[in-house]
């Protein structure tokens, strides 16, 4: 079967580029799609990653009733890590947190002389999921003893918005893209099946079987697939790197965390790849079922 | 082998192309078929290769029951026939070796195995040397002689030749019948499909004939003795 193998491929290859214009179109339409694709999914994963971020960085603090003496204050700690979504909560008393606002602060002279007895006991607290922020601190409102909560809920829903929009657009991009670029991929390869339909039938009437006559087109379409990813794929390394770079110099955007493109290219190229080769062989197969009923 | 045993053939137009007919040709056999078009002899051809499948009656080609037979099955078949047509059917962008060496690739023959047959199988129908050239720059008795040379690369026990003389001259036609009957000598059997009065009374072979789907005639001699 080896030399079949070769003899598919220099087919597929002829295939190919019998119909140059087509398949420069074809791997056109695809790279773009792959693109379009790729530049959603994109943008969602780095939502995501910020959003991990904000997640990690991002606390809740619950101020602490002042009529609680330390004690109480501190006995809270066990009630509120039993909360849902809770994933850690850390005690901080008015003396520290005190200490840390001079810090902050520390070129200011003004506020050194504050008593800490002016500031509220408080829980630091991170969150698993800010999907929930507003559930949890619902929940933080409940309990006895807590008086007062902070949370920078307007960061996250933003963030969770711009999130969840690019997701449901690279999904619907996703899905319309991919019915795009199959049937592109299968009109050219229809094309090439038209122009060789006397070969085909002449092979049918010697006696291949529906799998050889198959294969050069299967072929044809995973050479039109993969081209297209391979162009996509470096047309979407200098896009991402032309944006982040854009992001990076903006005075607005730059606190926006970019994932460097080296730390992603193998999952991005082995996305491309296999989208191009599910297109391209899908296409040739929707292309040719109907020239093989002979 | 082949044999048909009350065949009968409606297509889903409707049309009666075959009314029952039977008829047996052994191996080594040359056979006319003869008959007026539209008389049922292409669709004798297309059950033999698996291109329509009875509506009753039994089809034996070559030890396959075409009435019965598995789609997977059918290339099997098409590998015992060779096929010939009146139009030759050549791909004109590519060279006789090309033309003959796809039939070659289709049942999956090897590089060596298709460099040592082909100039074997155009030395039979005596064309050798034509190897690089394109079917365009042959004469049409060539084009056929090139098509007899694909239909036999595959070495297949049964010749179906359907108008083989249709496009060319008198001339032409007895030197494409008479290398038929050559290769026939050599063993195979050869089945042609013809209304060519003049060539079939010029050799001596059984004759069947049909018409309307049925058969009319069926005797070795002339058109006239078929009739």
């Amino acid at each position: 079967m080896k030399h079949n193998f070769f003899y598919f491929i220099r087919e597929g290859i002829g295939n190919m580029f019998s119909h140059g214009f087509m398949s420069f179109a074809a791997i056109g339409i695809t790279v773009a799609c792959l693109v379009i694709m790729g530049t959603f999914s994109l943008v969602a994963y780095n939502v995501n990653e910020n959003l991990k971020d904000l997640q990690r960085e991002n606390a809740v603090l619950a101020f602490v009733d002042e009529n609680l003496s330390d004690e109480e204050a501190k006995a809270l700690q066990t009630e509120l890590e039993k909360l849902p979504n809770v994933a850690d909560c850390t005690f901080v008393s008015r003396e520290e947190a005190m200490d840390s606002y001079l810090e902050e602060y520390n070129e200011d002279d003004l506020y050194s002389d504050l008593d800490p007895q002016i500031l509220r006991h408080r829980y630091v607290l991170h969150l698993k999921n800010l999907d929930d922020m507003s559930l949890t601190t619902d929940a933080l409102k409940t309990v006895d003893g807590i008086v007062k909560i902070r949370a920078d809920q307007d960061i996250s829903t933003g963030f969770l918005t711009v999130r969840n929009i690019a997701g449901v657009i690279s999904i619907t991009l996703i899905a319309i893209l991919l019915i795009v670029s199959v049937f592109i991929i299968s009109n050219t390869i229809k094309l090439t099946t038209f122009d060789r339909r006397e070969e085909i039938a002449i092979m049918k009437m010697v006696g291949a079987t529906d799998g050889f006559i198959r294969w050069p087109f299967v072929y044809e379409g995973l050479l039109l697939g993969l081209t297209s990813a391979a162009f996509a794929f470096g047309l979407q390394w200098l896009l991402y790197r032309a944006i982040a770079e854009g992001i990076a110099n903006s005075d607005t955007l730059q606190l926006l965390r970019i994932v460097p493109f080296e730390q992603i290219y193998v999952p991005v190229a082995i996305a491309f790849g296999v989208v191009g080769i599910l297109v391209g062989v899908g296409g040739s197969l929707t292309a040719i079922r109907r020239f093989l009923r002979v | 082998m082949i044999r048909l045993t009350d065949v009968v053939k409606t297509y889903e137009n409707g049309t009666d192309a075959l009314q029952g007919i039977s008829f047996e040709i052994e191996d080594g056999e040359f056979v006319f078929l003869v008959g007026p078009s539209g008389s049922g002899k292409s669709t004798i051809i297309k059950l033999l290769t698996g291109e329509v499948i009875p509506t009753s009656g039994r089809v034996m080609v070559n030890g396959f029951s075409m009435s019965i037979i598995a789609e997977r099955q059918i290339p099997l078949v098409r590998r015992t026939i060779g096929v010939i047509f009146q139009d030759f059917r050549l791909i004109s962008n590519k060279t006789v070796f090309d033309n003959l060496a796809l039939a070659m690739h289709a049942v999956g023959a090897g590089r060596k195995a298709i460099q040592s047959r082909i100039p074997y199988v155009l030395e039979l129908v005596g064309l050798e040397g034509v190897e690089k050239r394109y079917p365009d720059e042959l004469s049409g008795g060539e084009q056929q002689r090139v098509a007899i040379a694909r239909a036999l690369v595959n070495n297949p026990s049964t010749i179906v030749a359907d108008e083989p003389t249709g496009n060319l001259d008198p001339a032409r036609s007895l030197e494409i019948m008479t290398l038929l009957e050559r290769i026939n000598a050599l063993g195979a059997t050869v089945i042609v499909v013809t209304h060519e009065k003049g060539l079939v009374d010029q050799f001596d072979k059984r004759v069947i004939m049909i018409d309307n789907g049925v058969i009319t005639g069926d005797r070795v001699g002339t058109y006239e003795v078929g009739q």
